[in-house]
């Protein structure tokens, strides 16, 4: 377990992970760890907010612990459970004779909760990073339920009382933005804003990721990426797409991005029909044939 | 002033221009600065922008005022102590200085700064950029109009990007629009500087407009920006069943089900059976004005419906002119935007004589097509200016329309100004229906809200 002593530390550690964090990223890693505030990451689907948390867990030294979030979860899920079928047993082992009062002491302790996620994170014997994946895809009722968790790292169960957090977890959420999240959840959490990289950055991820490509192969590799984005696609490309082709380019041995070469492999950074023809129409004619 | 009293003030600045922010927000940033070195000016923006700033328009207010803020902050003091530039040692730059320069040299070295994302040499060449301008007496004395001329005197204009051909790093880049644009920043802040020193008093502070604030989109943005607001709507009329039967959030247990299972294990209900959760479909009609009159709105219009579509099974869309045509297959056999966009243009049909819209015929035919389907649960939008250009608006027919279906809405993309000069009748329909104006997302997002209320509450 480390505990970051400043922002060039967490910078360092997460590149180490392999990482490369922006300035702003590294610096609101930082203050998550040091203040204990949980931090909200948006940007386009496929910047790296789910591998940030991932990689920051890594770098810390911590479990990562992780809730999915999508349309209809509800506490069950996230927070816990009564494990009906094992106070059903108990019920049924139990001896005729024996009070109610003592029966229902027993069924509702410890025994029978099932942790789910949230519960499982602040209970933990160890400090663990939580992520709340895409909170955007749940409802605002959901996110109401959150917030006593995150501004005071409790949970309330009517059977038990209050469990409050033994360690103090990592809290990062991450949302694509589809929808407005409400104000006290924004009140409650760093804002953190990650985009698509600058050339230079996206340069040395893709670096990172595949050494032994050559450096004309990547350098063009990241400028087509670049105009792709431009262009009004259904989705353009990620950074892990990049990534990806970057090792079929590795793979394919290939010495130079010709028209040929982006015609055959622009399937691994284009996904949709229509965006692939507009992108072999606005891009693959600027190569070299 | 103090830096708490700064930052309380720059608090302030930032909830006038429309940034919500709490007292706790104004701790949270607090905290945060004790926890960064705030002495150099990236980690101390980034601090304070991840406490204060929280969506990404909130940032680019943010940005706007943290400068100018700070900006008349530290000029302010300034003048309060007396100091200036040209006081310093070694500081401000000497006439004969400012003779030698020539502006090729000068060029090449903003190019070389650019690139190499130097901010402090820029905002130098800045400095002996406006001091060169100076001297040939060129100044208009209006910051835009000279900041503009200094950057034409350089030369510096972006290219489009291109892609460099086979010879790799040698290639020259052309400087992008926003690096120019960071080189006009510092060029504006120099001349506003040497102002404030020339007049010894601060500028009146002008809150920002509305242009600075606006996102620079294009069209595929806004386009993108409709798909999003839409699918908030879809996710919103999903859920809009629970919300009508109390919040019951839980399934109920089949207890048929429940029974059956509970064989298995000796008649004791060890797993349990639920009801299957079975939301309401809404059932949607959407009429589409696609005349001359709204061309700029149809397009916005179109995407509308598109990704409705996209959403929704149940759904019938009609595009009238002068008549009416159902373009429901159309949506259900074509994928993408463009294709259906071409498709009703070419064979929609919609357009008989004039070209000019007739809403009367197309209420009737509109009925004659529908009334049997129409009932309680259905939702009627229309989508259109409701300019008759002079023919009969045969409210009464729409009020039959409005009676039949549950709920009538109707969305024109004019500003409510407009609404009921020259030929808009919109007030004959508004009895019958709920308007709303409807030219942006914001106002999309509005009507979704509007739509997806409980509908008997």
């Amino acid at each position: 377990m480390i505990v970051p002593g400043s922002v060039d530390d967490v910078s360092g550690g997460l590149q180490a992970a392999g990482y490369l964090p922006g300035e702003s990223t590294a610096l609101v890693a930082y203050l998550a760890a040091r203040l204990g505030k949980p931090v909200l990451v948006e940007g386009p689907a496929g910047v790296g907010k789910t591998e940030l948390a991932k990689k920051l867990a890594e770098y810390l030294g911590r479990n990562l612990v992780r809730l999915q979030c999508y349309e209809g979860l509800d506490e069950a899920k996230a927070l816990y459970e009564w494990n009906y079928r094992k106070q059903l047993l108990r019920i049924q082992a139990e001896a005729e004779g024996t009070g109610w009062q003592a029966v229902q002491d027993d069924i509702f302790g410890e025994e029978f909760l099932l942790t789910r996620p949230l519960l499982q994170a602040i209970s933990s014997e160890e400090p663990v990073v939580l992520l709340i994946d895409e909170i955007d895809k749940t409802d605002q009722e959901f996110e109401a339920m959150l917030l006593e968790l995150l501004s005071d790292f409790q949970i309330t169960i009517p059977e038990l009382g209050r469990v409050e957090a033994r360690t103090m977890p990592v809290v990062l959420l991450t949302s694509n933005n589809s929808r407005e999240l409400t104000e006290a959840l924004k009140r409650r959490c760093l804002y953190l804003w990650l985009d698509y990289p600058d050339a230079e950055r996206e340069l040395e991820i893709v670096r990172m990721h595949a050494p032994e490509l050559p450096e004309t192969v990547a350098r063009r590799l990241v400028e087509v990426v670049g105009m792709v984005r431009e262009l009004d696609l259904k989705k353009p490309p990620s950074i892990a797409e990049s990534i990806d082709w970057a090792r079929a380019l590795l793979l394919l041995g290939a010495e130079d991005i010709d028209q040929q070469m982006f015609r055959e492999t622009m399937s691994i950074i284009v996904k949709h029909r229509t965006d692939l023809d507009t992108v072999a129409e606005r891009v693959g004619v600027r190569l070299a044939a | 002033m103090s830096l708490p009293r700064h930052l309380v003030g720059f608090g302030d600045e930032l909830r006038r221009e429309g940034v919500a922010i709490g007292t706790s927000e104004l701790n949270d940033a607090f905290a945060a600065l004790g926890e960064v070195g705030w002495t150099s000016p990236g980690p101390f923006r980034e601090a304070l922008a991840a406490t204060l700033a929280k969506s990404p328009d909130d940032r680019r207010v943010f940005e706007l005022v943290f400068e100018r803020y700070f900006f008349r902050a530290t000029e302010g003091a300034a003048l309060q102590a007396g100091i200036r530039e040209a006081d310093a040692p070694g500081g401000g730059l000497s006439e004969e200085g400012a003779e030698r320069i020539d502006y090729e040299a000068l060029r090449e070295q903003i190019m070389e700064a650019i690139r190499a994302g130097d901010e402090a040499a820029l905002r130098d060449l800045a400095r002996l950029a406006i001091a060169a301008f100076g001297r040939q007496g060129q100044g208009s004395g209006v910051l835009g109009v000279d900041v503009q001329r200094i950057r034409r005197a350089l030369g510096l204009k972006s290219e489009p990007g291109q892609l460099a051909k086979g010879e790799g790093a040698s290639v020259e880049f052309p400087l992008t629009r926003e690096q120019i644009r960071r080189f006009e920043t510092l060029l504006r802040r120099e001349l506003e500087r040497a102002q404030i020193e020339r007049t010894q008093t601060l500028p009146a502070a002008r809150p920002l407009n509305e242009l600075d604030r606006a996102l620079p989109s294009g069209p595929a943005q806004d386009l993108a920006a409709v798909h999003r607001v839409v699918m908030q709507l879809k996710r919103r009329l999903a859920t809009q069943g629970h919300q009508a039967r109390g919040n019951k959030r839980h399934a109920h247990v089949d207890v048929r089900r429940t029974m059956r299972a509970s064989l298995e294990t000796g008649g004791v209900p060890v797993v349990l059976k639920y009801k299957p959760k079975r939301p309401r479909r809404p059932e949607l009609y959407v009429l589409c004005d696609v005349s001359t009159s709204v061309t700029s709105a149809s397009v916005f219009f179109l995407s509308v419906l598109h990704a409705l579509h996209d959403s929704f099974r149940r759904m019938r869309s009609f595009v009238f002119v002068e008549r009416i045509s159902e373009v429901t297959d159309v949506f259900a056999t074509e994928r993408s935007f463009k294709a259906v966009s071409d498709a009703i243009s070419k064979d929609a049909g919609v357009a008989d004589v004039s070209g000019y819209t007739d809403y009367g015929r197309v209420w009737r035919e509109f009925l004659e097509q529908v009334e049997d389907d129409l009932h309680p649960r259905a939702t009627v939008i229309v989508l259109g200016d409701a300019r008759t250009n002079g023919r009969d608006p045969r409210a009464d027919i729409f009020a039959r329309v409005a009676e039949r279906a549950g709920r009538t809405f109707w969305l024109n993309p004019e500003p409510r100004l407009y609404w009921n000069y020259g030929d808009s009748v919109i007030s004959a329909y508004e009895p019958y229906c709920e308007a709303h104006e409807c030219w942006t997302t914001k106002q999309l997002e509005d009507f979704v809200k509007a739509l997806t209320r409980p509908m008997h509450a």
